[in-house]
């Protein structure tokens, strides 16, 4: 068996026709991620990074280039419920509490009660949300809605998890802690991460690879290799390594070498 | 504990006893002008009069307001009916939208009540046809404006979450754009309700049967009978104090958890 590939794209571009002419918003992207591999993507704004992811979760379709999900087109992907999605927002129904938001896609796709309460509490315990269980959304802090998110985003066992900035509205502590706990539940699952974010340490602290993309037109750039092992804690965040890494994907979104002042 | 927790059940009282404390100063000044000083004229009776007449007449006074209560109700559900089919037909297709707007547009211009002679001719002196469908055109209006809204206000991350989760077309009408419509359905119909009580009473006064609360109103004005006049406007205002609470209770019941 060869290794698997959980994404491959090879020249994907996605064009948007807009009034004033047509916007390309992604152009010959080349990547592939393979099981169980957690990859960022990073860049400034309109270089396309949740464009890419969409394409990937085929919530947009891509314009040209070829897509593929575990060796599936990405619609098929999707019918076939192959990855979970988390977004910015947690996206939560507020009429339903923490365990009925949980169980939305498990519901959707006909599983029998008692199976579904029996997964919904497993996976609240993942997120650490047992005891909310009976809770609504607006009862709940934004980090604890973004877990009940992670978990529904968990909820069919996915190889592929794709997370567009789920952390970007939290605040710098709930931040780390649900870093932390995101590489965690990743080992755990083994599932394959997508990640888009804006902030070079979580991508670094969270990722195996980093792909640093730029806009006008969105294209990746940069595929910095991080290195930096299985476990990701909070020492790692204040190792010598990690520092290294965070300049170097610095560097590839510049474009330069930053120099500073106390290393002439 | 904090001082909001403190504040709340006194608060909580005050708003309950404030409305209270004004009605039973009005009327307290009613009294004083009516019956004490004697200064208002002879069509304003003395609301203990309005009362006594109110307890001894209740036996025609009710038959009256279900008939009148009946209208409202069977118009207010036949054009919430109507409206609410619209509106999904014009929330799912655009030419039907485009179709209806202009309508509902010219429908909600129309003093309806003035369609009522017109009505009550058309279906004959006898039937109750016409005040229905009054009542019913009125309805239709709030509860259309209002549900074609709601079904248009679901979150595109609600959306690419369905589509993520493979959810058919129905399962996403069930799961996501039901729910998010019903609040606003139900505020459609608490203010449909009012109205449509309204539209059935005053369409009595433009002919039709010899029944209802509107037509005894304007008979025991006319012929002097002020104090029963009265009593029927109070059995008026209960229909519409029973359907609009039902109403809120309802919204209540379903819009308590807000979006986050």
């Amino acid at each position: 068996m060869t290794t698997e590939f959980a994404v491959r794209a090879s020249g994907v571009g996605k064009t948007f026709p807009t009034k004033a002419g047509d916007v390309v918003a992604l152009t010959e992207v080349e990547l592939t991620v393979s099981a169980g591999e957690f990859v960022s993507l990073i860049g400034p704004s309109g270089c396309g990074k949740s464009t890419l992811l969409r394409l990937i979760a085929d919530l947009d379709s891509a314009t040209t280039g070829e897509l593929e999900i575990f060796g599936k087109p990405a619609a098929k992907a999707r019918i076939d419920q192959d990855y979970g999605i988390a977004f910015q927002q947690a996206g939560l129904l507020p009429w339903r509490t923490v365990g009925g938001n949980i169980a939305l896609p498990l519901e959707l796709h006909g599983m029998a009660k008692p199976a579904r309460a029996k997964r919904v509490a497993d996976l609240a315990e993942l997120v650490g949300l047992t005891d909310f269980i009976d809770r609504y959304p607006d009862q709940l802090s934004g980090g604890m809605q973004q877990r009940v998110a992670i978990a529904r985003s968990l909820a069919e066992q996915p190889r592929l998890l794709l997370m567009d900035e789920p952390f970007g509205a939290l605040d710098e502590m709930t931040r780390e802690y649900l870093q932390g706990e995101l590489t965690r539940i990743a080992k755990e699952t083994g599932a394959a991460v997508v990640f888009v974010t804006h902030s070079i340490p979580e991508a670094v602290f969270l990722s195996d690879r980093v792909v640093v993309m730029s806009p006008r037109p969105g294209r990746i750039t940069e595929i910095v290799t991080t290195d930096l092992g299985e476990v990701r804690d909070e020492t790692l965040r204040e190792s010598p390594e990690y520092f290294t890494r965070v300049t170097a994907v610095r560097e590839a979104l510049h474009g330069a070498p930053v120099e500073r002042a106390n290393e002439r | 504990m904090s001082s909001a927790t403190y504040d709340a059940p006194v608060r909580g009282w005050v708003r309950f006893a404030a409305p209270v404390v004004v009605g039973l100063l009005m009327i307290g000044v009613w009294i004083l002008v009516v019956d004490v000083l004697d200064a208002a004229p002879r069509a304003l009776p003395s609301p203990i009069a309005i009362v006594e007449e109110f307890i001894l007449r209740f036996g025609i006074i009710w038959e009256d307001m279900m008939i009148t209560a009946t209208n409202a109700l069977t118009g207010l559900l036949v054009g919430s009916i109507v409206a609410i089919v619209l509106a999904a037909l014009a929330a799912t297709f655009r030419p039907i939208d485009g179709m209806l707007a202009p309508l509902v547009a010219s429908i909600a211009v129309v003093p309806i009540v003035a369609l009522t002679p017109i009505l009550n001719t058309m279906f004959g002196a006898s039937s109750q046809f016409g005040r229905l469908s009054v009542a019913a055109i009125a309805a239709f209006v709030p509860v259309f404006v209002n549900v074609l809204r709601g079904l248009r206000q679901t979150r595109p991350v609600h959306r690419d979450l369905l589509r993520a989760s493979a959810a058919t077309s129905m399962q996403t009408f069930r799961v996501l754009t039901l729910p998010t419509a019903l609040p606003y359905l139900l505020t459609g119909l608490r203010i449909a309700s009012s109205i449509a009580v309204i539209a059935a009473l005053v369409a009595e006064y433009f002919g039709g049967p010899a029944d209802g609360i509107g037509t005894a109103i304007a008979t025991y004005a006319k012929s002097g009978r002020a104090s029963l006049a009265f009593a029927y406007v109070a059995g008026g205002i209960a229909i519409g104090l029973a359907l609009f609470l039902v109403m809120s209770l309802l919204e209540r019941a379903v819009s308590r958890r807000k979006p986050v």
